[in-house]
């Protein structure tokens, strides 16, 4: 495949060909095959066992283990006598993250021999791949798709061969939300649905649904080659968007637990905070030296606004050296993203613009949503600008109530998602809200960085 | 699901709780629509947030609250109220 346009900068961290997920150019179906072997014959118990012994967890946000859904699903199956369908969600709703649009333009076959898997896993005769419109994802997938065999040898994951269907989506933040996709794709809007029943159970067309994210599906693809054990050891490699100091975006594969600097290149890894995640996610505190107890002296980016101290929050600064895992962070990795801000910007300002994209993209169906994402939103506008009448006090209990009533109180986790990212940017930016209460701001006139709109692909600047 | 061959007397009606199964109130939030009709019959569960939407205490309905539940649930304007396992 000539590709004139590639969607974004990417790096791999790996080189190992026949394990790494992003190849350097696409790759159509037969090299594909040639690199990574032909898809191994596996039924659908063993792939199952085999992700539960792998340990993968899904790759969309929430970490649910691939193998406990993929049982609901086989269950749910069962017991309906309804045939599932499996949907792949490569809609990547988060304007900050570009990696499922990265693995969808290098490695389509990997992922679509995922979906295949995931179909065999669970009995599946029919399978979505759902792409954010407007990338040109959907006629390139479609394409992509033709070049792969209708059929294999009997009884083997090659022989799955109904079609799939690349449906692209709305480019709306709640679009890949599971029951707002499922929705979507019954020929509603892209809105989250409250579930009487999950969506494993009672997701397209009322039958059994597995719902998973693009990344998740290229990963069983490997497991199935490689096996459980390879995959278990540490060896498989993750995807995340670096979001650099200038605002540039670059999609890093990498080994969980690689070092933050590592990750972003030597000398990259500087700033006074970073946003682990996605607009859901947690800010934390940047230092510029190794972490406090970790044997030497902690030494702070000169004037760093981030808080790391007693009374912020209990988690230690983040530093170029921090291996970059939930486990290590203390907090979830979410849909991938590291943005890191630079010390000549403003925490809060951020945050108040991420907040009010949130609070717009909100489907507006639920109360707690309705009434506390916008009052959050402008609380935090007014910390970012405070005047000389702003109650900083007031509006800290207030975002503090807010964030607890939204939590858990809707049809999805927009509102909980939104509460975490407000409460870490307190935490973290806490000495920023003490210099706005100065009247004091490390960037009071530039806009915010992160982006509140879908990313258009850009032209290929080289490697 | 119920379980009727285990401990229903075959004159009972599955209707009635003669198995006490705990039960939680639900929401279904996009039909929400804070009445408030919920919060009243069931004080002891439910509390109106600032807005008017039920908070629901994290806690299985006491015995002597089904009845009121089952009220609040058919008595919901919006169909919103639910009670599961």
């Amino acid at each position: 495949m000539n590709a004139a346009v590639m969607p974004m900068r990417v790096r791999s961290l790996t080189t190992s060909a026949d394990t790494r997920l992003l190849a350097p150019e696409p790759l159509d179906h037969q090299p594909h095959c040639a690199v990574y072997g032909g898809l191994p014959q596996i039924d659908g118990e063993r792939l199952v066992a085999a992700v539960e012994h792998a340990g993968l967890s899904g790759q969309g946000g929430a970490a649910f283990p691939t193998h406990r859904k993929m049982t609901a699903v086989r269950e749910a199956a069962r017991r309906s006598g309804r045939r599932p369908v499996v949907v792949a969600n490569g809609s990547e709703g988060e304007p900050a993250s570009a990696k499922d649009k990265a693995l969808l333009w290098f490695a389509p076959h990997l992922v679509l021999d995922g979906v295949a898997l995931a179909a065999a896993a669970v009995g599946a005769q029919r399978a979505f791949l759902a792409v954010e419109a407007g990338h040109g994802l959907g006629r390139y997938l479609a394409e992509v798709g033709r070049q792969r065999p209708t059929a294999g040898p009997a009884g083997s994951v090659a022989a799955w061969s109904a079609p799939v269907t690349v449906v692209e989506v709305p480019s709306r933040f709640l679009s890949g939300q599971e029951s707002a996709l499922v929705s979507f794709l019954d020929g509603g809007p892209a809105l989250p649905r409250f579930q009487v029943r999950p969506v494993f159970e009672r997701g397209v067309r009322g039958g059994p649904t597995l719902v998973q994210n693009v990344e998740t599906l290229a990963h069983l693809a490997l497991i199935a080659r490689h096996g459980p054990a390879w995959y278990r050891s540490g060896a498989g490699t993750s995807l995340f968007t670096v979001r650099y100091a200038d605002g540039s975006p670059t999609v890093v594969e990498a080994a969980l637990g690689t070092s933050l600097a590592q990750l972003t290149g030597a000398g990259a890894a500087a700033g006074q905070a970073v946003l682990v995640g996605g607009y859901h996610g947690t800010w934390l505190p940047l230092a510029s030296g190794a972490r406090p107890g970790a044997g030497s002296d902690a030494s702070w980016g000169a004037g760093c606004r981030a808080n790391s101290g007693a009374g912020s929050g209990t988690r230690d600064a983040v530093t170029p050296d921090t291996a970059i895992s939930a486990e290590s962070l203390g907090v979830p990795l979410g849909a991938g993203l590291l943005a890191l801000l630079p010390h000549d910007r403003c925490g809060l300002i951020e945050t108040a613009s991420i907040l009010r994209y949130l609070t717009l993209e909100s489907a507006g169906q639920c109360g707690p949503c309705l009434n506390g994402l916008p009052r959050m939103a402008a609380a935090f506008a007014e910390l970012a600008h405070p005047t000389s009448g702003s109650d900083i006090g007031r509006l800290h209990a207030d975002l503090s109530r807010w964030a607890g009533l939204i939590t858990g109180r809707g049809a999805c986790r927009h509102p909980d998602g939104s509460a975490r990212l407000a409460r870490s940017a307190l935490a973290t930016f806490a000495a920023e809200v003490q210099a706005h209460s100065y009247g004091r701001c490390s960037a009071p006139i530039r806009p915010p960085m992160l982006p509140t709109a879908p990313q258009a692909s850009v032209p290929n600047e080289g490697p | 699901m119920a379980d009727q061959s285990t401990t229903t007397p075959p004159s009972a009606s599955t209707t009635t709780t003669t198995h006490r199964r705990p039960q939680r109130a639900a929401v279904d939030w996009t039909a929400c629509q804070a009445h408030g009709g919920c919060a009243d019959l069931l004080p002891e569960l439910i509390t109106p947030d600032e807005w008017g939407y039920p908070v629901i205490r994290d806690r299985p309905v006491p015995d002597e609250a089904r009845r009121r539940a089952r009220k609040a649930v058919s008595e919901c304007p919006a169909l919103a109220l639910m009670l599961r396992r």
